[in-house]
Order: C-alpha cells, then structure tokens, then sequence
C-alpha cells in the first residue's frame, strides 16, 4: 500500500499537485491524472448529495474529535463511499502518509496481515500536534476499502485489535454490502449509509468537469451517460475522459457514449423482442447470431433485456416465468457457458411466455 | 510462401479495411498521449489481434514487429519453478491467458485442425501438381511450431505468474525515454480464461505499475472479465465484419494475387464463413487451389468434421433406438479424440437438429443444448454431457413423432 502511494506522489509531486489544485484546470498537469481523482472532493463541503453524513462528520470534525470509528457502507456502488476517508484525513494532509494505512481488496488480507501488519501498526502512538504546532487529533487510521471481501476468520482477528487500540488507531471499514461483514464488527462502529446519486446531481457535476475541461458536449450525451452510468458517478467520469480521449476536438454524442459502455442499442433489443413475440424461431436464431457477432456481451443483453421485459405489460405469471429464466442464465453464463446458446434458450423462453396470453 | 491470412494482414490503422471509424478514433488515442488500459473484445475471426498490432505500430514504429521468444523461470511462493515461454518485442510482452496443462493441447490442436485442414488440402494439391514434399512438409511444421510456442504452456492458472510478468517487465523502464513513450505495453491475450483469482490480482497490477506500463486485454467476451477490471480499461469492441465487408477484402485480396474472383463466389464464401474473415480468406486460398480460374458455382470445400458431424446428426434424427445411440457414442468419440471442441460438437450437432425440427420441438432442443452444454462446462468428462444430449434429443423426438402418429390415427 505504502508503495502505492508512494507511486502515485513521485508521479505528481506536492507542490505540483496543489497548484493544479488551486490554479486553472486547464494546465495541464506533467503526468495526466484519471479525472476521478482530479475531479475528487477535496474537503467535506464540496461532497455532493449525502447531507446526512456530511452533517455528522463535520460536527465531529470541528471538536476534533472521532471519536467513533467510522463505518461507511453503500448499497450501491457509489464513488463516494471513498471521499470520506479522504476527507477525515485531510484534516492533515501533511502527515497522509505516517497516520494512514490503507488496505483494498487487492492486497493480502489474510488473518496473517491482520495480525501482524495491522496489529503493529495499530499499537504506534502519534503526537498530538502537527509539525508546525498546530493540533490535530493524536491517532492514526487504517481504512480498509471492500472490508466485505475480506475473509470471516481474519474479521474476527479485527476485533479485539479494534477495541484495544482505540486509543491510538480508527479504524474505516469501506463496503458495498454490510451483511457480509461479521456482527461483532458492526456492533463496534457507526454506520454511514451512502445513497446511490440522484441523476440531477450527477449531471451538474459532470456538466461542471466538461466546463472546466473545455469540451464539447451535446446535451443528449450527457444524458445517455447518466443513464448509462446507473448512479456510478465513478463510471460516469472514466467513461467521459474516454470519450474525450477517442474523439478530440469532436462532440461528445451518445453514440460515442454507448459505443465506450458498450451498452447494446436500444433499437437491437426492441427488435430482439419484437421477434421474441411476432416472428418465428428460425428468425430468432438468426437474430441472436447477428447479436452474438456483433461482439456485444452477454450479460450486457441480459440485463438490458431484463429492464425491457419488466417494463412490458405481459402477465405477472410470464413476467416471473422469464425472470426465473433469466437467473439460471446469468448463473450458467458466469460458470463459463456458451453465450449464443444460453441466450436462444432464454429468447425461446419469452417467446414461448409471449404467445402464451 | 505463406497464406494469404498472414501476407495480407494490415500492419497500420490507417490501411484497415473496416470500422474505419474505430481505426480513427484509436489514432487519436495514440496522438493525444495519454494512453489507458485498453480492453478490446469481439467474436474471433473479427481481427481484434491486427488491430491491436496496428495500434502498437502506431505507438513504437516498425520496432515492434521484430519479436523474440524469450524463456523466464519464475518461483511461486511454494517454492516450485515455473518456466514460461513469451513473445517479446523491445517495447511490448505477449502473454497467453490459456490455463495450460490439457485444455492447451486440445484447444491448441483444434486451431491447427480448423486453421490448417485447408492447408493440407492444398498440400495435398501441390503435391500431386509435382512440388517439393519436403518443402510444404517443413512448412508446415514450422507454422504449427510457431503456432505452438506462441499459445504455449503459460502456467498462467496461478496468478503469480500473471503478476511477476508484468512487475518485471513494468519495472524496469524505458531506456531512452525522451525520444520513446515512456511506457511499455504488456498484451494479455484471452483474458477471459484467467481464473477470477488472478484477475483480482491484475486489478492491483494495473493501478500500481501505471507509470511504467500499459495492458492490453483482448477477450472474446467481457461477460467473464470482473466488473473492476472493465472499468479501469476503455473497452473497445471489435463486431465481425459484415457480409459485404467480408466480400470486398476477398476481392481486394485476390486483385493482388493477381486472381479474377467472380463476385458469387465472393458472396458465397462470405456467407459460408458466417462473417469471420480469417475463414473466408483461408476458404477462398483452398478454392483457389481447388480449381482456377474460379467459377461462380465452384464448390466450396468443407472441412472433413463438418461433414461427419452433420452425418452423425441425420443418423440420430433418422433412427431412435439404444443401438443407434452406441453407434452415435462411437462417433462423438471419434470427434473428440480429433480434438473438435466439445462446445463446437454440441453447437455443431444443434444447428443441424434445429433443421430437422418444426416449432414446439425447437424451442425444447435449444433448452436442451443450453442446459448440458452448461453442465459441460462445469464436468470434466465431455462425452456424458454429449452423450446424454443425444439420448435426451432422441427421448423427446420419438415421444415427439409417436404423438403426430396418434394425433393423425384420431
């Protein structure tokens, strides 16, 4: 973890870094940074949407004192679960490096780690003040982001860790789902419930990153983004540099939009569906084929075609019979199956659910 | 002498000839310096691979195509020695994903099989027309050696292997960085084979060593790629080319070989191929041997497992009986141990059941298919799942016919 950082500031050092920061946007930084980290809060203020927890953490900022060890789940994927972290830690930036470890999913978290990495690291005492005198709180912060991938045994080697070291040491558990993380642990922190992003507020932010970027952008794009992004603003902003690296000096349309996200059409699956319940199977076939070559995914049709079927008006009774349909297909698919096979199979199943009324 | 799939292939983005768009929007990206993770996906036969050659060349020059093989011995964790074999230019490292050991072979020798049938045709053909046999003999080892050793025995099951790769090659930097891009590329071909282990450890890969290196993943899907590393990459999806884009390289190829290809036969084989250029190009080599000058009607070589499949699938529509299943199990062995792909067999063996099938029975049979085809996948022993297929099919199609019978004797 101390690598990567260490990577990531050898990239742009500090001094860089703040007066892009503080200067114009349109300077262009030596290194390029992915926008989600140009673009990423930098105080507590400036975090969109999630009043509630703004409100909290401010409070507990402003006596000094977390006093709580944090815990900030999301029930979708939101971008900001990792903004908060940042924004406790930037009470000093300075000292980023000595009170903060940072675990993720991709490095080892074994019940071995958990014992001796983070234990020692936890037991460290730090001063009260800041270099220059200044105060700052006196304890240092372990975030662990997808705390729930991490294994049950080495959860439960957290536990007394936690209680013992609090003193010294907060602790951040980042996560999409609280209920794979063991009840002790829940019982021991404050949870922070971080709700997915209201689309209105996703488009004035990406709208504002295209301003300050100075590029082109129809007014459609922005929308397809939005709604292709699904409540991701993370999604949202890779695929907007993306589309802005692809296509320089151009406009940003939706049909760059879809072709980055590889979303399918809607048109193809109107007329997937329109075979589903008019045509006949030999159509069916050649249309899954053409859909198969044309190099779409097969989860993407999938859950496209799921969001369609729902919004049909068929019976309760053929809606659940394909729904059900669907989920042994998504199974199949992920256990490596053939995707034009299990996809005439689901299709047959609409069709033969679509002529039954 | 080598086959027009390799003479012809286009070394540079702006000599494609199609999804010219794409090709322009990818010259971009290599203009614009700021290079990502790229994640290119399509059907094989789509020309991912040219593509992604095309956007190397762009990016280092000519350098690239003067590939080495190099020999790496890594030590996993446990202490055993694994010895890979890479194909490396001075600016970028290919690694196959393939998970080694058995599926390697197999999958390795159907490609052969598919990809070189047409090449002992035309063997076949110059021989009797008095070439040298040893000549065409050595050439054709040698293709199915550099094949081999391009594909081959990547132990890459174990994600350490994935992670050493690239740590080396990210680690050490580029030499003349002023004059050069200051990265190098690792190319990580079928991606969606690599266990979901060692994907997780390419998510931590691919955002540590940023500075120092990029990948390129190509896939045939991205249903099997993790959510996280889709989206670090900028995927870009490669569709087949359509019918008449197929057609028009065909012609254009055989204008340089200074051959006259009526336009029927440009369709024909276009439509043969089902859009994957790579067969259409070798088809169009094999008719060219066959007989020229073309005839618009000439017909079309087809692979010898082709036909034996379809055979074997007009014997179980023909006869339902425990005798004809044995004697189909015998051929369903004789497929596998010719190494064709169980999927290929199971995808083969329902489009030609489909054909002999009317409404209601179609839909069970692509269930069917769909169902034990999964099964396959997760069992290790392929000719159950095949042989349970066809017992099923042969179940329902006799139930199927016994039920006409009746309906017609009221």
């Amino acid at each position: 973890m101390q690598a990567f950082l260490k990577g990531a500031t050898v990239q742009a050092p500090k001094a860089q870094k703040e007066k892009a920061l503080a200067g114009s946007s349109t300077e262009k930084t030596v290194k390029a940074v992915p926008w989600v980290e140009k673009y990423r809060p930098k105080c507590v203020d400036e975090v969109a949407f999630q009043e509630e927890v703004v409100a909290v953490l401010k409070k507990s900022l402003e006596g000094a004192d977390v006093s709580m060890l944090t815990w900030n789940y999301s029930s979708s994927p939101s971008d900001e679960t990792f903004y908060i972290a940042l924004v406790i830690v930037l009470i000093c930036p300075v000292l980023y490096r000595q009170r903060v470890l940072e675990l993720n999913a991709s490095d080892e978290r074994g019940i071995q780690v958990i014992r001796e990495k983070v234990k020692t690291f936890a037991q460290l005492t730090v001063a009260g003040t800041r270099p220059d005198g200044k105060l700052c709180p006196p304890f240092k912060i372990i975030i662990l982001d997808e705390a729930d991938s991490m294994t049950p045994p080495a959860q439960a080697a957290l536990r007394r860790t936690m209680e013992k070291e609090s003193r010294t040491t907060r602790f951040c558990l980042i996560c999409n789902y609280i209920s794979r993380i063991i009840e002790p642990l829940t019982s021991r922190c404050s949870k922070f419930r971080f709700k997915p992003l209201d689309n209105h507020i996703q488009e004035t932010r990406l709208l504002d990153i295209c301003e300050k970027e100075n590029l082109k952008y129809s007014k459609e794009g922005i929308s397809a983004l939005v709604r292709v992004s699904e409540g991701d603003l993370r999604k949202a902003i890779t695929f907007l540099q993306s589309a802005a690296r692809l296509s320089i000096a151009k406009e940003i349309t939706e049909h760059t939009i879809t072709e980055i996200a590889g979303v399918v059409p809607n048109k193809m699956i109107d007329n997937l569906l329109h075979i589903c319940f008019r045509g006949t199977f030999e159509k069916l076939e050649v249309a899954v084929r053409n859909l198969v070559d044309e190099g779409y995914a097969a989860t993407q049709i999938l859950s496209q075609l799921h969001e369609s079927i729902i919004e049909k008006d068929f019976g309760d009774k053929q809606k659940s019979a394909i729904a059900e349909k669907m989920a042994v297909v998504s199974k199949c698919m992920l256990d490596g199956a053939d995707e034009f096979l299990q996809m005439l199979s689901l299709c047959s199943v609409i069709m033969q659910q679509s002529s039954q009324d | 002498m080598s086959l027009w799939v390799d003479k012809y292939r286009p070394t540079s983005l702006s000599k494609l000839d199609y999804h010219k768009e794409q090709a322009a929007q990818l010259r971009n990206l290599v203009q614009c310096g700021d290079f990502p993770h790229l994640l290119v996906y399509g059907p094989s036969g789509g020309g991912k691979k040219s593509r992604i050659m095309c956007l190397l060349r762009e990016l280092y020059g000519a350098g690239v195509e003067k590939l080495r093989m190099e020999h790496q011995t890594l030590v996993a964790p446990s202490k055993k020695k694994i010895e890979i074999n890479t194909i490396a230019s001075n600016y970028h490292l290919e690694v196959n994903a393939r998970q080694g050991g058995r599926s390697v072979l197999f999958h390795l020798l159907f490609h052969c099989f598919t990809s070189y049938f047409i090449f002992f045709f035309i063997a076949s053909h110059l021989i009797s027309s008095s070439f040298s046999l040893l000549h065409i003999l050595f050439h054709l080892l040698f293709h199915c050696f550099t094949y081999f050793v391009s594909t081959v025995m990547l132990e890459t099951r174990t994600r350490v292997v994935i992670q050493e790769l690239i740590k080396t090659v990210a680690q050490s930097q580029q030499i003349q960085s002023s004059t050069q891009r200051e990265f190098k590329v690792v190319l990580l071909t079928e991606v969606d084979r690599l266990t979901k282990d060692a994907q997780h450890a390419l998510r931590r890969t691919m955002e540590k060593y940023t500075a120092t290196c990029r990948l390129i993943l190509c896939s045939t899907s991205t249903s099997k790629v993790i959510g996280p590393i889709r989206s670090r990459c900028l995927a870009i999806r490669v569709p087949l080319p359509s019918t008449e884009e197929v057609c028009s390289v065909l012609t254009a190829v055989c204008k340089k070989e200074g051959l006259l290809l009526p336009p029927e036969l440009a369709k024909q084989i276009s439509e043969r191929s089902g859009r994957n250029l790579r067969k259409a190009l070798l088809m169009c080599e094999a008719c060219r041997v066959q007989q020229y000058p073309f005839s618009a009607d000439q017909e079309i070589p087809v692979a010898d497992w082709v036909i034996y499949l379809r055979e074997t699938a007009n014997a179980i529509v023909s006869q339902q009986s425990p005798q004809r299943l044995l004697e189909v199990r015998a051929r369903l062995y004789e497929l596998l141990t010719h190494c064709i792909p169980p999927d290929v067999i199971m995808k083969g063996l329902l489009t030609e059941l489909l054909n002999n099938c009317d409404g209601q029975l179609k839909t069970e049979v692509a269930h069917l298919a769909a169902y034990y085809e999964h099964r396959l996948q997760l069992g290790n022993k392929a000719i159950y799942h095949l042989e349970a297929f066809v017992a099923r099919f042969m179940a329902m199609y006799k139930k199927f016919m016994e039920d006409g019978l009746d309906g017609m004797m009221f």
